[in-house]
């Protein structure tokens, strides 16, 4: 939430800024490398399913999730834009998405999969 | 102290059809018209929600009541708590959003002003839909929590939770597209100058509140959703026999729903925040923490929801987790009671009606609140749970707490609104009334519900020990009867007849009351450079704000006492020249001003989204069954085309 | 719709970050479907596995009284397939958007072309495996997997369609009049909501194929 940073507005105070901001865009190259990289994070994705011995493993979970949670980030940063974008955006997204795992954490912790029961 | 002028302001006269008559209102983007159309909404559901808390307070003022059945005292219930809710305390809220911020921070309009005509009119249709259910003898019954499964096909058959469900649906949408609206503009519309900490506080808690909505609202839209279905088309989401958890509904529905009760305060402390330092003739003191206690109460707002839950059986770790969250959040609502009274303490008092009800504010919402954290305990909870002590409770806070809150408000803002003051004496009359009234109406539910007094009951018999308990709450209800009574007189009575308010008749220190009241539509003629908090203070009370940071000179003078400040820190409106007389305004035309041209789209696409809501519950429906998909897919045909005849066509006249 | 408007109206209007309004209210918009499919993706998770009976997501299942053998229902190699196509459709989208801020006429077309494809042929693969699921008998009435997982997938599936429409418009307007570096925004818009589309199914296909 902006809320948080009542004077983080001077950052972006001016149209300058702004503009600043707009030019700083990724190009041509940073797009077919993320691209590249997404691929193959998939391919591991998927192959790693596919080893038996892997998936029984206890690390299979952690592995997919930190891949997957890289390739949520990737996207956001560098097609999004928000690496290169005012911060007031980055705000308004991370804040709730901050809230919207925590959801989904707690909710699995009260009566999901990893229920703590004493 | 104030200057008040003897005529209202001149505008020119209306002629064409966007500017006066019923078009005017149907085809308005005008935030305050919206603004104003929110308020006489809300003012009527809430004469329909205290008729329905008369009948049930009738209904029970004494044992074996026999005015209604079971079946239409769960109707009543229902409907009072969801009509106060949804269709009262919000949109009160909304028509504050609506007229005060974009007056507030220097603006114009809000940022989308045919989205924010949209949100209205899904509001209004919603609001219909959801009362549609009386004229069909089959009023919602569930409770306004609708707890799930009961709610499901299966336990609630007939059609009465499809108009809940269909109609909260509808009223989440508008509340969703206001949210995106007021957060844009918020952050995109202040005049310059206006830093966030320089932003009167009323803006402040209603920006915290918009992040409450877009944050809440996602997810009792996927319960709703989840109820639909399972009702409409047999998905399991809420089939115990399916294997579904009891818990999926309360847990989704509270984790909208706790974030709801603070959209539902919110709005109110940042509006007594308005009024308590004008009629103390100081500044807020605190200002800063009242920020930071606002944002806190926002984000904490998101981890106590379980709290409602502890009688489910969640287990001790739970519990105790709830329970911390929740003692916690009444740390930063204590700050802000305490605050209030700081701003009160020393200052020069004027005991004017919003005076009264931002006092009865702070009075009526600690003893709600202290009974709030008295069943943040889980143990202690567990025997106050579903008794009439609950329901004491959230009256206090809601009643005392936002109502009294959107009282003062609408007795504060409402020369501004419509240039005339409210009679001070009906006024006073209406504040003890109504203060005598909810205390006698909801004190002694503290001691049925400790008494044993379940909530929900239509019936009970003699000798209880809730027997007197119950009359005096009648009585007490009785008496608001009355109250609001006497509040529709004085408001309906003052818009003609009363005093001309002139400016700024209270005295005040925010910008919204440099200009005419009414403002003309364009509200700025030009936009004001911003270089405090206290704005009008600074200019003609400078004495008041001098230890005041943010101010031009206070960032660096806080150390001076009150009073010994010299030099006059300027404000640099366009409205200083002609203070003191009231002019002819000019038309924004003539002042080259671009507005929204007025629009009739937002309009009609919120009558095809609510058609499309209206063919899913003619599937319910013994006689027009077979229509159900024609009407829906012509509803959402119809929001589309609506939808991209308003988006295809500029918002302001093409000129140049 | 004869006249399409230009950008209008907001260069000449004060905006206190110098950011367009519309953008502001996209982040927020988009901050708020996060929990619009937070809660979603919570509900399938916690139905994980409490379905009574089968098709089962990830295990094979008989029923008991019919002696009839349910195969493990989820198909990843399409679904991959799909991913993979989807994951493209990001690439294509950042290309059109580039592009219009050249002002390559030539080239917004056709990367916004592709985009609304790919797009299209992601849900030819969702309308394939909802189809192929349910003569396999899962429906969204089976059990508490078939609910879960047809409305989650399909609130996606929806919020794909809707970007497809989106993107057809652009489309419509590119060749209607042409966008120029002037109308970026408009597709930055767009764009902003087809990756968050597209970062929503990251976290499904993980969460939801993956994960057994």
């Amino acid at each position: 939430m902006a809320a948080d940073h009542p004077h983080s507005q001077t950052t972006y105070d001016t149209h300058g800024d702004a503009h600043a901001a707009e030019h700083k865009h990724p190009t041509w190259k940073t797009y077919k490398w993320v691209a590249l990289i997404l691929f193959v994070v998939t391919v591991v994705e998927v192959w790693i399913y596919y080893i038996p011995s892997f998936v029984a493993s206890r690390a299979f979970v952690p592995v997919l999730l930190v891949l997957s949670a890289a390739k949520f980030a990737i996207v956001v940063a560098f097609y999004m834009h928000l690496k290169y974008d005012a911060k007031l955006f980055r705000a308004l997204f991370v804040f709730p998405l901050l809230i919207g795992v925590a959801v989904i954490v707690s909710l699995l912790f009260l009566f999901g999969q990893i229920a703590v029961r004493a | 102290m104030a200057t008040t002028v003897a005529a209202p302001p001149r505008y020119a006269v209306p002629h064409t059809k966007y500017e006066r008559g019923l078009w005017s209102w149907l085809a308005t983007v005008d935030h305050k018209k919206i603004g104003q159309l929110y308020l006489y909404t809300a003012i009527a559901f809430f004469l329909i929600g205290g008729l329905e808390a008369l009948i049930i307070r009738e209904q029970l003022k004494g044992p074996n009541g026999q005015l209604v059945s079971a079946e239409m005292y769960n109707q009543l219930f229902t409907m009072h708590g969801t009509t106060m809710i949804f269709l009262v305390i919000m949109p009160m809220g909304a028509a504050f959003f609506n007229y005060l911020i974009p007056l507030q921070i220097g603006a114009r309009d809000v940022a989308f002003p045919r989205l924010n005509a949209f949100s209205y009119w899904v509001f209004l249709l919603g609001a219909l839909f959801m009362n549609a259910g009386w004229i069909v003898g089959a009023a919602p019954d569930g409770g306004w929590f609708a707890y799930a499964p009961l709610t499901t096909q299966q336990f609630s058959p007939g059609l009465n939770m499809d108009f809940w469900v269909i109609g909260l649906q509808i009223l989440g949408l508008s509340s969703l597209a206001a949210g995106f609206n007021f957060i844009t503009t918020i952050i995109n519309l202040r005049a310059p100058g206006m830093h966030f900490m320089r932003m009167p506080i009323f803006t402040w808690m209603s920006f915290v509140t918009q992040f409450l909505l877009v944050l809440a609202f996602p997810i009792i839209t996927v319960a709703v959703t989840f109820l639909m279905l399972d009702r409409f088309f047999g998905t399991n989401f809420y089939t115990i026999t399916a294997g579904a958890d009891p818990l999926l509904w309360q847990h989704l529905f509270w984790l909208f729903g706790h974030p709801e009760v603070y959209i539902l305060i919110l709005p109110a402390f940042g509006l007594v925040s308005e009024v308590l330092p004008v009629f103390s003739r100081k500044p807020l003191f605190g200002y800063p923490v009242m920020v930071y206690s606002g944002i806190l109460i926002g984000f904490l707002g998101f981890g106590v929801w379980a709290h409602h839950m502890f009688a489910v059986g969640m287990g001790p770790i739970a519990d105790s987790v709830f329970g911390v969250t929740t003692m916690l959040i009444a740390i930063p609502t204590g700050v802000k009671i305490f605050n209030w009274l700081a701003t009160m303490h020393g200052g020069s008092l004027r005991f004017t009606t919003p005076m009264l009800f931002a006092i009865g504010l702070i009075a009526l919402f600690t003893i709600g609140g202290i009974s709030g954290i008295m069943h943040s305990s889980p143990p202690a909870d567990l025997q106050q749970t579903d008794t009439y002590f609950i329901v004491a409770h959230f009256h206090y806070v809601l009643f005392g707490g936002s109502m009294m809150g959107i009282f003062a408000g609408t007795y504060f803002f409402y020369p501004k609104i419509t240039g005339r003051l409210m009679d001070e004496r009906l006024g006073k009359i209406h504040f003890w009334l109504t203060f005598v009234g909810m205390n006698l109406a909801f004190f002694p539910m503290h001691f049925a519900g400790l008494n044993g007094m379940p909530r929900r009951i239509y019936q009970y018999q003699a000798n209880q020990g809730w027997d007197i308990e119950n009359l005096v709450s009648t009585w007490g209800a009785r008496i608001l009867g009355v109250a609001t009574l006497v509040f529709i007189w004085n408001f309906v009575k003052s818009r003609r007849s009363g005093a001309v308010a002139g400016r700024d008749p209270w005295g005040a220190a925010t910008i919204e009351w440099t200009l005419p009241s009414p403002p003309p539509e364009y509200n700025y003629a030009v936009i004001p450079t911003i270089t405090s908090r206290y704005p009008l203070w600074d200019a003609k009370s400078p004495e008041l704000t001098a230890d005041v940071p943010h101010t031009p000179e206070g960032e660096k003078r806080t150390d001076v006492s009150v009073g010994g400040k010299e030099t006059h820190a300027s404000f640099k409106g366009p409205s200083d020249t002609h203070m003191a007389s009231e002019v002819a305004h000019p038309s924004a035309k003539e002042l080259g001003i671009a507005m929204p041209t007025p629009t009739i789209k937002p309009l009609l696409a919120s009558i095809g989204l609510t058609v499309m809501f209206l063919g899913l519950i003619l599937k319910h429906s013994v006689n027009y069954q077979s229509l159900w998909l024609p009407v829906l897919l012509a509803g959402v045909a119809f929001f589309v085309v609506s939808l991209y005849a308003w988006l295809l066509s500029p918002l302001e006249p093409e000129h140049h | 719709m004869t006249a399409i408007p230009h950008e209008h109206g907001h260069a000449h209007h004060y905006t206190t970050t110098g950011l367009d309004h519309r953008k502001i209210a996209i982040w927020a918009f988009i901050g708020s479907e996060c929990l619009f499919f937070g809660s979603l993706i919570s509900t399938y998770l916690i139905y994980k596995g409490r379905s009574v009976v089968g098709p089962f997501p990830h295990e094979a299942w008989t029923n008991p009284s019919t002696g009839q053998t349910f195969p493990a229902i989820l198909d990843i190699p399409v679904t991959s397939a799909s991913t993979f196509v989807l994951l493209m459709s990001s690439l294509f989208m950042v290309l059109a958007h580039a592009s219009v801020v050249r002002g390559d006429r030539k080239y917004s077309k056709i990367w916004l072309a592709a985009t609304a494809l790919a797009g299209a042929t992601f849900l030819g693969f969702q309308a394939f495996e909802f189809t192929s699921f349910v003569h396999e008998g899962l429906t969204p009435r089976t059990n508490l997997f078939g609910s879960s997982f047809f409305i989650l997938t399909g609130f996606h599936g929806a919020h794909v369609t809707a970007g497809v429409i989106w993107l057809i418009t652009l489309l419509f307007i590119d060749f209607r009049r042409g966008l120029r570096p002037a109308d970026a925004i408009n597709v930055d818009l767009c764009a902003l909501y087809w990756h968050f589309v597209d970062v929503v199914w990251i976290a499904i296909f993980t969460l939801i194929y993956l994960i057994q």
